[in-house]
């Protein structure tokens, strides 16, 4: 017994040396995934001027919200200069009308889109996982009824419904102490985005639960007698991560789209304040006179929506435990 | 089968039921199909029950409704003397301890996302238990004896082959020094030499720790090899048991029969001398509808109109030897070819009516307590060439 005890302690200390955590494994896998690293990078990139951004921009001098009546002309509102008038002032032009600042509306814009769309597929997630997990394992009867439920969402005509409770039910949020206007529209926003969008993922994440709770490991946990909760979030939830992560990468970036659109539909935030979507809106009037306006918040988006499902996919095959490496 | 109370397991007319539900917006309870259907079984401290029978016969049910993976319908399953069936999960939880399992495939029974260290650590942590010099110790020192590298202990399931996996499972089930374990078919998906070394571990644990097995599988040669006494089901009933030997060279129940002739012998010759080849035609029947009376009787070449009417109970013709037969048939009187067909037995004058079979016993009685008494002394069980005489001895040929 007491040879087994040195031997054991002695492959302690290279146990604990010699095998690798799974998120150390997962790093090591997407180090070595260059797409996968730069994108990253993009997406640190915008979350951090999406975070710090307004802070700096405004302590160097870059403000959204100052009209430059020098930079139109007087009539039409037209940038005087061409490409939208970039120049030194405005490396990225000016807004048609009023002569703001496109950089500083980017980075603005941005932290609210991105609070919107992170915050709504957080909360996607969380609701969708937690659902389709307890549909799944439960079967029976609770599995049909959460799965009616999930049927009763679906059959909601979204774009109707979130604008026609638009306007109650900001104003619902603002009488329960949300301060008014934006911020109440962009909760508005992030709650409807997320009540619509969860049985999507509930329904990917209970089809998964069904096949894994026949596997002979969740009758192992039971055999060890482990609790529900353990079985379904220690023994099952881990080899969710793959469908979830895919599908929250491709949530992100369609959500971003649709507050574009919403904004679009007069449902988003309201100026002077902007997000990606609004300025898209906005851009689209002139798109024949000054394509740039168009094309710089849509080149921002298009590499935040790539870079997220770039990364999706690269994250998906690093924690795939079969997959090549 | 000595009923003592000391049993690990006593599993006591054991009925698992999957109801038959008819499709609709409302659906009906329309039959049932009777996967278990009145099994009982007890096993000692120390002790292996080899639990065999083809594909569909209710095996592997039978072992998931003994640790209460499978509700029974019915029954009565008693661990370590303690009735475990109308437990509510929490209730059942401390029990668990003593009861684990082990899978059939290798592959599906441990978690991909875990690793090798979670995995067998995982019982600790369930039911709250330290071994001494701590849990990460003790997993190390389990992997070491199953003989895993326990520098592998950071690793996935995935970077290791078939018979390591299942030392791992291996780990798992032992890390609670549990008195019965229920192997099912725990090496069936491992090639051969593989499978020696598994079987060889499962027999030095048992030594060790003294743990009790109900080892279910369809492979007779392994069964032969682990088993002290071996169990013969079909259709959700037990039609043989008898010490390991008994069941090899003096079955009496044709069904035991039919499955021994099915096995390959690696020897043309050896092959061309057997007494007979004993062919089954047709499936399973269906355990929604079993046949009346013996469930076997539509394949049995000893089969009378007795059997379609009278359910055979599993009587004791020799001790530790039951057999659920109207007309149990020994070796010798065997047909020299029989061809099964539903209720035409060839010859009947070829079938032994029980009361031949009973005196018989009578005769052998004293070797037969003999090799009653061997199954406790495990080692001595093992050595095959001891047991085989004891059962050439039991039986001796019909005068």
């Amino acid at each position: 017994m007491t040879v087994v005890q040195d031997t054991a302690a002695g492959f302690q200390s290279a146990a604990l040396t010699g095998g690798r955590s799974l998120r150390q494994i997962i790093w090591a896998r997407l180090r070595r995934d260059r797409v996968a690293m730069i994108c990253l990078v993009v997406l640190v990139l915008f979350y951090l001027i999406g975070i710090f951004g307004p802070i700096v921009g405004g302590m160097v001098g870059i403000d959204p919200y100052k009209f430059d009546s020098a930079s139109i002309s007087d009539n039409a509102g037209k940038p005087v200069l061409d490409w939208g008038g970039i120049s030194a002032a405005h490396p990225l032009g000016v807004e048609w009308g009023t002569g703001r600042d496109i950089m500083a509306q980017l980075l603005f814009g941005l932290r609210i889109s991105l609070v919107i769309a992170t915050s709504a597929t957080l909360i996607t997630v969380a609701i969708g996982t937690v659902v389709g997990i307890i549909a799944g394992y439960s079967g029976g009867w609770t599995d049909s009824i959460i799965g009616r439920f999930m049927d009763l969402v679906l059959a909601f005509p979204f774009l109707l419904i979130v604008l026609a409770l638009s306007g109650v039910l900001t104003q619902r949020l603002t009488q329960l102490g949300v301060p008014e206007g934006n911020p109440s529209r962009i909760l508005y926003l992030i709650l409807v985005l997320s009540v619509f969008g969860w049985p999507y993922l509930a329904r990917i994440v209970r089809g998964q639960v069904l096949s894994l709770r026949e596997r002979e490991f969740v009758e192992s946990a039971v055999a060890m007698g482990s609790s529900k909760r353990r079985i379904l979030f220690t023994e099952i939830l881990p080899n969710l991560w793959a469908p979830i992560l895919v599908y929250a990468t491709l949530t992100l970036p369609a959500y971003i789209g649709t507050e574009a659109a919403l904004s679009f539909l007069g449902v988003g935030v309201l100026p002077p304040e902007t997000t990606f979507g609004a300025m898209l809106a906005t851009s689209v009037t002139y798109f024949n006179v000054v394509p740039t306006y168009l094309f710089i918040p849509g080149t921002a988006l298009v590499i935040l929506v790539v870079s997220f499902n770039l990364l999706g996919d690269s994250l998906r095959d690093a924690l795939d435990p079969k997959a090549i490496h | 089968m000595t009923n003592q109370t000391s049993d690990v397991l006593d599993v006591t007319d054991l009925r698992t039921y999957f109801p038959v539900r008819s499709r609709g917006l409302i659906p009906r309870t329309i039959g049932a199909v009777k996967a278990v259907d009145g099994v009982s079984l007890s096993l000692d401290a120390g002790e292996t029950l080899g639990l065999v029978g083809e594909s569909g016969s209710g095996k592997t049910t039978a072992a998931r409704s003994i640790l209460m993976l499978v509700r029974p319908t019915g029954g009565s399953v008693k661990i370590d003397g303690e009735e475990i069936t109308d437990l509510s999960a929490r209730k059942l939880m401390p029990i668990r301890r003593k009861a684990q399992m082990i899978f059939q495939d290798p592959y599906n029974a441990l978690n991909p996302r875990h690793t090798v260290g979670a995995i067998i650590t995982a019982p600790f942590k369930v039911q709250k238990v330290v071994p001494p010099g701590g849990v990460k110790k003790g997993v190390l020192e389990l992997m070491e004896r199953v003989g895993l590298n326990p520098e592998h202990y950071n690793r996935y399931p995935n970077e290791f082959s078939g018979g390591q996996r299942q030392r791992i499972g291996i780990a798992r089930a032992i890390a609670l020094r549990p008195k019965l374990i229920v192997c099912d078919e725990p090496v069936s998906a491992l090639d051969v030499s593989i499978q020696a070394q598994i079987l060889n571990l499962l027999r030095d644990l048992q030594k060790e720790f003294g743990i009790a097995y109900l080892f279910v599988a369809h492979d007779l040669a392994v069964v032969r090899q682990i088993s002290h006494r071996v169990a013969v089901m079909y259709l959700g009933k037990i039609m043989e048991t008898a010490p390991r030997e008994l069941i090899y060279s003096r079955p009496l129940h044709p069904y035991t029969h039919s499955l021994l002739s099915a096995v390959p012998v690696p020897d043309p010759k050896r092959q061309a001398h057997r007494k007979s080849r004993i062919v089954l035609h047709g499936d399973l029947p269906s355990p929604i509808d079993p046949p009346s009376g013996c469930v076997f009787r539509t394949r049995c070449f000893q089969a009378q109109e007795r059997c379609a009417v009278e359910v055979p109970p599993l009587v004791e013709l020799a001790p530790g030897h039951h057999v659920a037969c109207h007309f149990p048939i020994a070796v010798e009187d065997l047909p020299a070819r029989a061809e099964v067909q539903a209720l035409t037995a060839d010859d009947p004058q070829e079938a032994t009516p029980d009361v031949q079979i009973v005196s018989r016993e009578e005769a052998a009685d004293g070797a037969a307590g003999a090799a009653g008494k061997g199954r406790g002394a495990q080692e001595e069980a093992l050595d095959e060439g001891g047991a085989a005489e004891e059962g050439v001895s039991l039986n001796k040929p019909r005068a």
